[in-house]
């Protein structure tokens, strides 16, 4: 018999006994369903994970530090003998002529006191980079972003724009702050002025400290430290820093762009280091710079590239790692769970074929008396068990995809009705929608395995005797 | 009644050294509990092509059962049995079911239609099984029920026709893979006098037009005296010595 005829008459015969066919069959699209949604689930999740991972760069960057990378000693080797190089300019510079490196920012950081009106703070000044606009910190911002990479605005975080005005927060946003700051000035430059400060938003220097010139038994070079004012109009309030904690150093509670960030040529911790060092005026340097790949498959390498230079280097390749396997994980009991149900629906189609044989005994006997082989009849049981599998498998894909818009659409409507972004944790991709389909035959036809064999192998004498 | 030509002539090759069924120290035993039935015992038999024989016997005499080892539908316990020269014991289940197709047309006593096809779909199932094509299954069904005077019933389910119609149908679904041999178990068992009349007139017919040889069992003497050409004995699974008609 044709393949096209098994099917013809599976059909047709699947139409006999439309109820218990159709039962069986809502079975399977149940079981599929279960499956869809289960594995929908576990993939939206990871979806939804890894957009907010890339989001906060925790996949494609690379933070190099001035400090010694010590995990080969953690391994019980030596740790490296060579000294770690200096992040200063010119390592800025090589660093970004390696292939991948899209972008490298240096960690800015510096202590500062903010005024505005009569309330005065002190806290940590952070650099933002404009690359760090789309960072989810800035998705529920208040306000907006910087107008321009080098604008005399800054973000407030949440916490600091509580303490500048404790009653209502929210109208600092359009106002000025005034920021005061120690300016360095290295050498032996008295000069009161800044390069790159404009008149304007310079308001004074009314302090100036001098070190090393003075403490230097034979003139010691050194550098100046000038107080210094800096109005910003405030932009926004952000709820978290970009970056998700994943530098050091002290929390910031001002944001700034980072090229105003370093035109203010604030002193910081590097600087009283570097007083220290055997040369003070080596010039600027950096405690650590962010140093973003094209590609997060590149960071491994970058990294090894980067420890090679003598460079620390610290990036959660591992950590994220470590998640997808947790992920991988999460999947395969998702995909037991769902089987479950899939596995019981295969024991649905098993009891259905097994109760078909019975009632049409009679009718194997006469189609094998009149010339149906053992196969045509093996044939024509698989084909309706297939019928079913792809009825079954196809009706569960559309109810799995159902379920899955309902469970969008109900944790919408919970994370609006909390105040939050909608996020889509459930996601059906092609290869799940066919491979669902797939396996339900494949379930389907081994479920009618035994079935099928079974009534091929009826005789065709006994069976005709029976009634 | 008018007769419609079958078409082609049978597919299997006949030759008139070689008889239509040949069968030597033919048994069939069944186990049943300790003991053994013998359902079969000892035949030996040579129907000639182009024969119409009848196997008379009482319940039980195991006519049924040499009309199966015939059909391919049963194995013999010992013995030879050949039809057409080809030793059914011999062949695997796939070229028992093609003989059964190709070389052999059943009619039953209860006619063992399908209940949930129509009677074109039921005469139209041995050629599925054939891989004949659509459209020449479609023509040659149509011939077949021609044949038998059913061509406007059609689309018609088994449960609408009479005893008569569907021994007609089922005769027509036994011929429609012009087979070279007719066997027919009890085909007017459940007929009144005048339908099985008709039935035996259409198997004469066939036999005698087409060619076609025919055993067929009853135990209705006076219907097998009228139309075989030979008449087979059997009691107690034994051929009894042969009485020509």
């Amino acid at each position: 018999m044709k393949t096209r005829d098994a099917f013809d008459l599976a059909t047709r015969n699947l139409r006999e006994s439309l109820l218990r066919n159709a039962l069986t069959t809502l079975g399977i699209a149940v079981g599929v369903a279960s499956l869809v949604a289960m594995l929908s689930l576990g993939i939206g999740l990871q979806s939804m994970f890894n957009r907010r991972l890339l989001r906060a760069g925790l996949f494609d960057t690379v933070v190099v530090t001035a400090q010694r990378d010590f995990r080969p000693f953690r391994h019980g080797e030596p740790p490296a003998t060579s000294p770690v190089r200096t992040l200063d300019d010119a390592a800025r510079r090589q660093i970004a002529a390696l292939p991948d490196v899209i972008e490298v920012t240096p960690d800015v950081r510096f202590p500062a006191e903010a005024r505005f009106a009569q309330q005065s703070e002190f806290t940590t000044v952070a650099g933002v980079p404009p690359s760090a606009a789309p960072d989810e910190a800035f998705e529920g911002l208040q306000g907006r972003f910087f107008t321009s990479p080098s604008a005399g605005e800054a973000i407030l975080l949440a916490d600091f724009a509580r303490r500048l005005s404790p009653s209502n927060p929210a109208a600092l946003i359009g106002q000025e702050l005034i920021l005061t700051y120690a300016e360095r000035q290295s050498g032996d430059s008295n000069a009161a002025s800044s390069a790159d400060d404009s008149a304007d938003d310079d308001l004074d220097s009314a302090l100036g400290f001098s070190f090393g010139d003075e403490i230097g038994e034979d003139s010691a070079p050194g550098i100046n430290i000038v107080r210094r004012e800096r109005r910003l109009r405030i932009t926004g309030i952000a709820a978290r820093e970009p970056f998700g904690g994943f530098r050091g150093g002290p929390r910031s509670g001002l944001l700034v762009p980072l090229s105003v960030a370093e035109s203010l040529n604030a002193i910081d911790t590097t600087d009283l280091r570097s007083l220290s060092s055997s040369d003070p005026l080596a010039g600027r340097s950096y405690s650590s710079l962010r140093v973003r790949a094209a590609r997060a498959t590149a960071v491994e390498a970058l990294e090894e590239r980067l420890r090679q230079l003598r460079f620390g280097t610290f990036s959660l390749m591992d950590a994220t790692r470590n998640l997808q396997r947790v992920f991988r994980i999460l999947d395969l009991f998702l995909l037991i769970f769902g089987s479950l149900a899939l596995a019981v629906a295969a024991l649905g189609i098993v009891n259905t074929l097994v109760m078909a044989i019975l009632e049409r005994r009679r009718e194997i006997g006469i189609m094998k008396a009149i010339g149906a082989s053992d196969r045509d009849v093996k044939r024509l049981f698989f084909a309706e068990a297939a019928a079913m599998g792809v009825a079954g498998g196809l009706l569960g894909v559309v109810l799995g995809w159902l379920i899955g818009r309902a469970i969008n659409f109900g944790t919408t409507l919970y994370l609006q009705s909390q105040q939050l972004p909608a996020e889509d944790i459930w996601l059906v991709p092609w290869w799940l929608v066919l491979g669902a389909v797939v396996f339900a035959i494949l379930v389907t036809l081994v479920s009618g395995l035994y079935p099928a064999t079974r009534a091929a192998q009826l005789d065709p004498v006994e069976a005709l005797r029976f009634q | 009644m008018a007769l419609a030509p079958l078409g082609a002539a049978p597919t299997v090759m006949t030759s008139a050294v070689v008889p239509a069924i040949r069968a030597q120290g033919l048994c069939r035993h069944y186990p049943m509990g300790n003991s053994l039935i013998c359902a079969v015992e000892d035949v030996a038999l040579e129907v000639a092509t182009g024969e119409f024989a009848a196997l008379l016997g009482s319940s039980g005499s195991g006519k049924s059962t040499l009309l199966n080892l015939v059909a391919g539908l049963d194995r013999p316990t010992a013995g030879s049995i050949s039809v057409f020269g080809h030793d059914l014991a011999s062949l695997n289940s796939e070229a028992l079911a093609r003989h059964r197709r190709q070389t052999v047309g059943i009619v039953f006593q209860a006619f063992n239609l399908i209940g949930s096809m129509t009677v074109l779909e039921n005469v139209e199932l041995p050629l599925r099984f054939n891989e004949v094509e659509r459209g020449e299954r479609r023509q040659r069904a149509l011939t077949a029920l021609e044949r038998v005077g059913l061509a406007d019933r059609l689309e018609h389910r088994p449960s609408q026709l009479s005893g008569g119609e569907q021994q007609r149908v089922s005769l027509a679904r036994a011929i429609v893979n012009r087979p070279a041999l007719l066997l027919a178990d009890e085909p007017t068992g459940n007929l009144d006098t005048a339908t099985g009349e008709s039935i035996m007139l259409l198997l004469r017919e066939l036999n005698q037009s087409l060619a076609v040889t025919v055993l067929m069992v009853t135990h209705e003497r006076p219907l097998a005296d009228r139309f075989a050409t030979r008449l087979l004995h059997m009691a107690d699974g034994r051929l009894r010595p042969e009485v020509r008609a």
